[in-house]
């Protein structure tokens, strides 16, 4: 068994222990020291069951904290807060656990955290590697998570996915530090909700996931630069991935409920579309912009919008549209200097594409813009 | 081991001696710094030297206490005579002469024309967690 199959087994037997009587703040806790465990012990000794093995050990740890006196007084300071523990709930185990792990009353970076120790079955360390802080800072945030979900009602609480996806949307643009993937571990948590819900925006999350995903070879060269779309080498396109991001996506536009993540999957389906950047069908995507903005006003829509108009009627509509949006707005002044290059402004493009590299937030994007600027001024001469 | 922090300017360093603005370099140039600095960072890792490295972003602010129940005093943005940081690496080596050696490599990065930048850095050593009892 390989260690992506052991963490799928990880939701599942929280689930068993909660519906023992566990409360879920220990439950998750066992089931984070078995798995450590299992990862010490499997290699030389692979057990026949794997998930009756983490049972056992997490109920067996399980047992041990209860049986402590300090925890004892914990427990029974919690009791008065939880609702009756191992109550049986008609919504599945795991897409439960999902909800509680990115309850709204988590902030996103600690929902960010109990979602891949809880859900994920990654252990403290990991993410702490992969989020570049200490370990014991990564723990305290997680227990931190769970004293704050003591106070909460998880059976009969709302079923509203929303702040589940942005969570797996957070962890997918994370991307890759350390030795965790953190975009396919994103994929394989939206792919684990996917066959646990009806909701078309989960497929949309999916399909978008690995419509970007599939262009990750092409997004960065050999040297770490950051090619942009519309110079990426697109023979480096993983297809398979395309073609299923674009079959879920149609999937999803079936059940006729459109939302935030299947309007960008179709964007992203209409750039994996175009074999060449001349072939990209920029009106389509202008009318899915305006789905977007419609859906989710958000300002970054609102940028690419420009973008998208831009290349569809012309710099000047697209700078028409880039002087509705509000100074400030993150990567504003990047947009600017590509519209008006676009616009055969260069002199202007330069100077914008330098002030835009000033305010980057990361060195990346920062690189690529001091880039840009460097190639418009060797043209000006 | 100890530990140094190499740290680079925006500001406030004396000028690099190819001191050209990377927005007026060749985009190849460009290119070249950047991966230079991931090979030295790379190459350390190597040799067991590295700790960390940061890029700051050049806007920022300055912020202080105000009393009781007020909210912060800030300042900001920072005005144009002032020291401002870039960023930093933080190295763990044997000897100061091998922190300034490295230091120095790091200056080498290639600028403008090919060049190496020259640029300026700050060498700090980090002050110790020594236990030891004091005499």
């Amino acid at each position: 068994m390989d260690l992506v199959e052991l963490r799928g087994l990880v939701p599942a037997v929280v689930g068993v222990l909660v519906r023992r009587g566990a409360d879920f703040a220990s439950a998750e806790d066992a089931v984070q020291e078995a798995l450590i465990r299992a990862l010490a012990a499997w290699p030389h000794d692979p057990p026949r069951d794997p998930k009756a093995w983490l049972v056992t050990a997490a109920w067996r740890s399980f047992v041990d904290w209860a049986r402590s006196d300090a925890a004892r007084r914990a427990r029974e300071a919690r009791l008065h807060t939880e609702p009756p523990p191992g109550e049986v709930s008609s919504v599945d185990d795991t897409l439960r656990l999902y909800l509680l792990c990115a309850h709204p009353s988590l902030s996103p970076t600690s929902a960010i955290a109990l979602t891949l120790r809880a859900v994920g079955g990654l252990t403290t360390r990991q993410i702490a590697e992969a989020y570049l802080v200490p370990e014991a800072t990564m723990a305290q945030r997680i227990s931190r998570a769970k004293a704050r979900l003591a106070d909460v009602e998880i059976a009969d609480g709302s079923r509203d996915l929303g702040t589940v996806l942005h969570t797996l949307y957070l962890v997918f643009n994370e991307g890759y530090s350390g030795s965790i993937d953190l975009a396919a571990e994103a994929m394989r948590l939206a792919r684990q909700l996917a066959t646990r819900t009806e909701e078309p925006e989960v497929l949309g999350l999916l399909a978008l996931m690995l419509l970007h995903h599939a262009r990750r070879r092409a997004r960065t060269t050999a040297g770490g630069r950051l090619v942009p779309l519309a110079e990426q080498d697109r023979s480096l396109w993983d297809t398979a991935m395309i073609a299923e991001g674009v079959a879920l996506l149609q999937a999803a536009l079936a059940r006729d409920r459109l939302g935030e993540y299947q309007a960008q999957a179709a964007i992203a389906a209409l750039h994996a579309d175009a074999q060449r950047v001349e072939e990209t069908d920029w009106v389509q995507i202008v009318e899915w912009y305006d789905e977007l903005v419609r859906l989710s006003p958000s300002p970054v829509a609102r940028l690419n919008r420009a973008v998208a108009v831009g290349e569809a009627d012309g710099a000047a509509a697209g700078l028409a549209e880039l002087a509705r949006i509000e100074e400030g707005v993150p990567r504003r002044t990047a947009v600017a200097a590509y519209l008006h290059t676009l616009a055969g402004e260069t002199g202007l493009g330069a100077d914008l594409y330098a002030r835009a590299a000033a305010e980057a937030r990361s060195t990346a994007e920062r690189d690529h813009l001091t880039r840009e600027a460097a190639r418009l001024r060797q043209q000006l001469g | 081991m100890a530990k140094y922090l190499l740290l680079k300017h925006y500001r406030g360093a004396p000028a690099a001696t190819n001191d050209v603005p990377m927005d007026r370099w060749a985009p190849e140039e460009v290119d070249a710094h950047i991966r230079f600095m991931g090979d030295f960072a790379k190459r350390l890792e190597g040799t067991g030297e590295f700790v960390d490295g940061q890029a700051l972003s050049p806007d920022g602010l300055w912020v202080r206490y105000d009393g009781e129940g007020r909210p912060p005093v800030t300042d900001g943005p920072f005005a144009e005579t002032k020291d401002l940081i870039a960023g930093w690496m933080i190295i763990d080596v044997d000897s100061q002469e091998r922190a300034v050696e490295l230091a120095g490599e790091l200056s080498a990065a290639p600028g403008a024309g090919g060049a190496p930048v020259g640029e300026w850095l700050e060498v700090r050593p980090f002050m110790g967690v020594g236990s030891a009892d004091l005499s």
